[in-house]
């Protein structure tokens, strides 16, 4: 109907899957909504999930995270799944035609983050967060407003001193350009101090009012006497503005406020761009974080009748009841009142199988519930649970320190300067006393670092930004200096969720491998992790299934026609006299293994054992050798059984001696700080709630892709893609990236050296200062920019 | 040369309006979302052709 290929989005055109003969293509469900909603509103599809968003209408809620605007209305961001083009901004941005309490959405599709403007008195939140999801947006409400808030007027107040330096920079170059013009055509001498004391004027709000921050950062260096950049910058900055209003005023003598200026503009904006980089990494860590449903299902009696609401977590309150239905997460730490199910508990603990629980059990937040509906009383609520009080440490526990090659070198750096002011002021005393002023000053502000302040950022955020392409998101601390050197690096690696995959799978199948399809077609509807993982690991037979019964604690019995009565299940289950048969050599040796044992037998009589277990991911073992290979050392710290990290450890040929099983949080982190100590440059590698202490202590911690939200808030980098490759990666990028400020450091080193010479030598006119020092700082962009970080793995 | 006097304060006059348009625009938030806008702009115009009434959008998120 529209003329497009069939693999164009007939909303938008841009590229789409080639749909089924007969129907259209579309892009995004955004495009698809559109389009229907175009053609007829009352077409929009029904929301996916069945949510009904009552926890975002909780007056404590919209008081923590909204904001009020005038007139009665609420301003509030939320988090929206999914949204990536044109299409989506324009169908989210309709819902006030649809909503009527909803005054106003606004998009922002790089955080997609949208501002919802709506107003309480008309209507509640939740219907408009049902539109959004009907939409085909599922919706997440942020929390942390006023950190937000916070961020933004400090980005708005960086980008304002940023805009004030460039002008400032531009128009004091222009002026200089008539200054130098002027030297060499004998400038009229009023002209010539018109021209210097506008600079002059024009600097003071360059250094006092946008290059304040390098005065503030020197002043912490003093007063904490711990080295820094800004130091020597501070004093170079100092000595050209004071040193140039000095001979302003007397009208003799050089002044150097052109390279000033331009030196406060390009260091304000290398430490943007690294940040910017930075704040992208921070912002994608927090909406993965927000991914955890805020809400529970609370149950009431209310008048002897059963009722469910959905209540946000805060509201829970020891002693309340909450139903915890299949693939939700525990809300609280508790006790089973009814029901009994399989908890999946590898986040919090590192154990890879699933735990079974009935009535009276104890259960903790941040476990995945697997099979059954389970009623739960709550006990902890929030920072009480067990999860709280391990994310409670992690606020207060200390960080390795990164020792940067910038803050060794500064110090040195400082001492030559001053030693080099001292000689030069001496020695022009004793030559000619009126001309020592000019050439102090003119090596202060040569010498002032430009370049190397600019060395680090600058290759760091180009390799922050392509480690973003190549799947690594680095939000804080600086690991490519500490992850430069992979020779005398510890790597210590978390097994379940990390090295493996972190689910159930068929790792082995003994005796009659033919039953596979019928235990897949018995299995079909099962929700037990063991038979989900046989049901998808076989292609389902076809034929004629009776008297198909699942008993809980057990497994499954069906007839089958043409077979028999076939049972899948617990070996015990399936027939307690399993242990005389041939198959249980096997069997039992995939229990020495870790691993979960299922029989299959056919009227009473085993005919094949199943081995269920979490295999390694298909990286795992080309990651390890590559990393091995470049002399890095390999340990395993896991909070599952001994037996099984054994087990995985031979299978890897790490040594037994660096693997280490049955550990608990407090374990890995006591771990981690005793290598800290030790020396060296320690590096975690995890994805659990149990690994969130030990990725902190460590000096770099990476938090694999699907982990928990704790591990994304206590590691410095976190990984898009499944796997290790990623950890390769950024080893071997770092050691890239420390070549590129290497490089840049020697570059600006020798303009600096040049640079000192000639003003020693009373050589440096601001003419050539202003030649060498953007010279200086162009080599080190371009050396940045240029170097192939990353390239080679990202493509 | 003496015109220089008059025009160049003239002209840091004008860098003057020039920097306090620009905080101004920092401060109203015109420089939070950089990608946006220019979508949304695409998307209305292509509407406007049917004659759809474009949503009431605008001073709102501005007064943060």
């Amino acid at each position: 109907m529209t003329g497009l290929p069939p693999n164009r989005c007939v909303q938008c055109g841009l590229a789409a899957p080639t749909p089924p003969l007969g129907t259209l293509a579309f892009c995004c469900s955004g495009c698809r909504t559109v389009f229907e909603l175009l053609a007829d509103p009352s077409l929009a599809p029904a929301a996916a999930s069945g949510r009904s968003y009552a926890e975002l209408d909780d007056v404590a809620f919209i008081t923590e995270v909204g904001t009020p605007l005038p007139g009665g209305l609420v301003s509030l961001e939320v988090y929206l799944e999914g949204v990536h083009c044109a299409a989506c901004v324009f169908v989210t941005e309709k819902v006030p035609q649809l909503v009527p309490q909803a005054r106003e959405v606004r998009l922002d599709l790089a955080r997609q983050v949208a501002t919802v403007v709506w107003s309480p008195a008309v209507g509640p939140l939740s219907d408009i967060a049902r539109m959004l999801e009907r939409l085909g947006y599922r919706v997440r409400p942020l929390r942390g407003t006023s950190a937000r808030e916070l961020r933004r007027v400090e980005d708005r107040r960086a980008l304002l001193r940023l805009g004030i330096a460039g002008a400032i920079a531009g128009n004091v170059m222009l002026l200089a350009f008539a200054l130098y013009s002027g030297a060499f055509a004998d400038m009229e001498h009023g002209d010539r101090e018109f021209f210097r004391w506008l600079s002059a004027g024009l600097s003071v709000p360059a250094v006092c009012v946008a290059g304040v921050t390098f005065f503030r950062g020197a002043w912490a260096s003093l007063a904490t006497k711990t080295p820094h950049m800004d130091l020597p910058i501070a004093s170079g900055l100092f000595a050209g503005l004071v040193g140039g209003l000095v001979n302003t005023v007397r009208g003799t003598g050089e002044v150097y406020f052109d390279s000033v200026c331009v030196l406060v503009f390009l260091l304000l904006a290398g430490r943007r761009l690294q940040q910017v980089r930075q704040r992208k990494a921070s912002d994608a860590a927090e909406l993965l974080a927000s991914v955890t449903p805020g809400a529970a299902r609370r149950v009431r009696l209310d008048g002897g009748v059963r009722r469910i609401e959905e209540v946000p977590l805060e509201r829970l309150a020891p002693g309340d009841c909450v139903e915890v239905r299949p693939t939700d997460p525990v809300p609280a730490d508790g006790t089973v009142l009814t029901g009994s199910s399989e908890l999946d508990v590898s986040l919090l603990t590192g154990e890879s199988r699933p735990v079974p629980v009935g009535p009276g059990a104890a259960v903790y937040a941040g476990t995945l519930n697997r099979s059954r509906t389970l009623e739960v009383q709550v006990d902890r609520v929030g920072d009480d649970t067990r999860v709280g009080r391990l994310l409670r440490e992690l606020a207060t526990a200390p960080k390795a320190p990164v020792v940067r090659l910038a803050d060794r070198l500064v110090t040195r750096f400082v001492v030559i300067v001053l030693t080099l002011a001292a000689v030069t002021a001496g020695v022009w005393l004793v030559v000619d006393a009126s001309q020592a002023l000019d050439h102090v000053m003119a090596l202060l502000v040569v010498t002032c670092p430009c370049a190397l302040a600019l060395a680090t950022p600058l290759a760091v955020s180009v390799a922050i930004g392509r480690a973003a392409r190549a799947g690594l998101l680095i939000k804080g601390g600086d690991p490519f200096e500490a992850l430069a050197k992979p020779r005398g690096l510890r790597v210590f690696l978390d097994k379940t969720g990390t090295l493996t995959e972190g689910r159930l799978r068929v790792e082995q199948v003994v005796g009659d491998a033919s039953l596979g399809p019928v235990v897949s077609r018995l299995e079909c509807d099962a929700t037990h992790p063991v038979g989900r993982a046989l049901a998808e690991a076989f292609t389902p037979a076809e034929g004629s299934l009776t008297d198909v019964e699942h008993t809980i604690g057990g497994g499954v019995s069906g007839r089958v026609a043409g077979l028999g009565t076939v049972r899948v299940g617990k070996p015990d289950w399936v027939t307690p006299e399993w242990r005389r048969h041939a198959l249980a050599g096997p069997l039992n040796d995939a229990i020495a293994l870790g691993r979960t044992p299922v029989l299959v037998s056919v009227d009473g009589d085993p005919r094949a054992g199943v081995a269920l277990g979490d295999p390694l991911r298909e990286d795992t073992r080309a990651t390890l050798d590559a990393l091995r290979a470049a002399g890095v050392a390999l340990g395993v710290l896991s909070g599952d059984h001994p037996e099984v990290v054994a087990h995985v450890a031979r299978t890897l040929g790490l040594e037994p001696t660096d693997c280490h099983g049955g550990l608990s949080p407090e374990d890995k982190r006591a771990r981690i700080q005793d290598a800290v100590a030790a020396g060296g440059v320690v590096v975690m590698v995890g994805d659990g709630v149990n690994d969130a202490a030990a990725l902190r202590a460590a000096t770099v911690g990476v938090a694999v892709h699907g982990g928990a939200e704790a591990s994304l808030h206590a590691a410095d980098v976190f990984t898009t893609t499944p796997g290790l490759t990623p950890v390769l990666t950024l080893t071997r990028a770092a050691g890239h990236t420390l070549r590129v400020i290497r490089r840049n450091y020697v570059f600006s080193v020798a303009y600096n050296v040049v640079g000192a010479g000639l003003a020693m030598a009373g050589l440096l006119s601001p003419l050539v200062a202003a030649v060498l020092m953007p010279l200086s700082s162009v080599t080190v962009i371009s050396s940045s920019l240029l170097g192939a970080t990353f390239r080679k793995e990202a493509s | 040369m003496s015109v220089i006097y008059l025009v160049l304060p003239l002209s840091m006059l004008l860098v003057l309006v020039a920097v306090l348009a620009y905080a101004w625009a920092t401060r109203a938030g015109q420089l939070d979302d950089l990608e946006t806008p220019a979508v949304r702009m695409l998307e209305d115009a292509e509407r406007g052709g049917t004659g759809a009434p474009t949503p009431p959008l605008g001073r709102l998120d501005d007064d943060r």
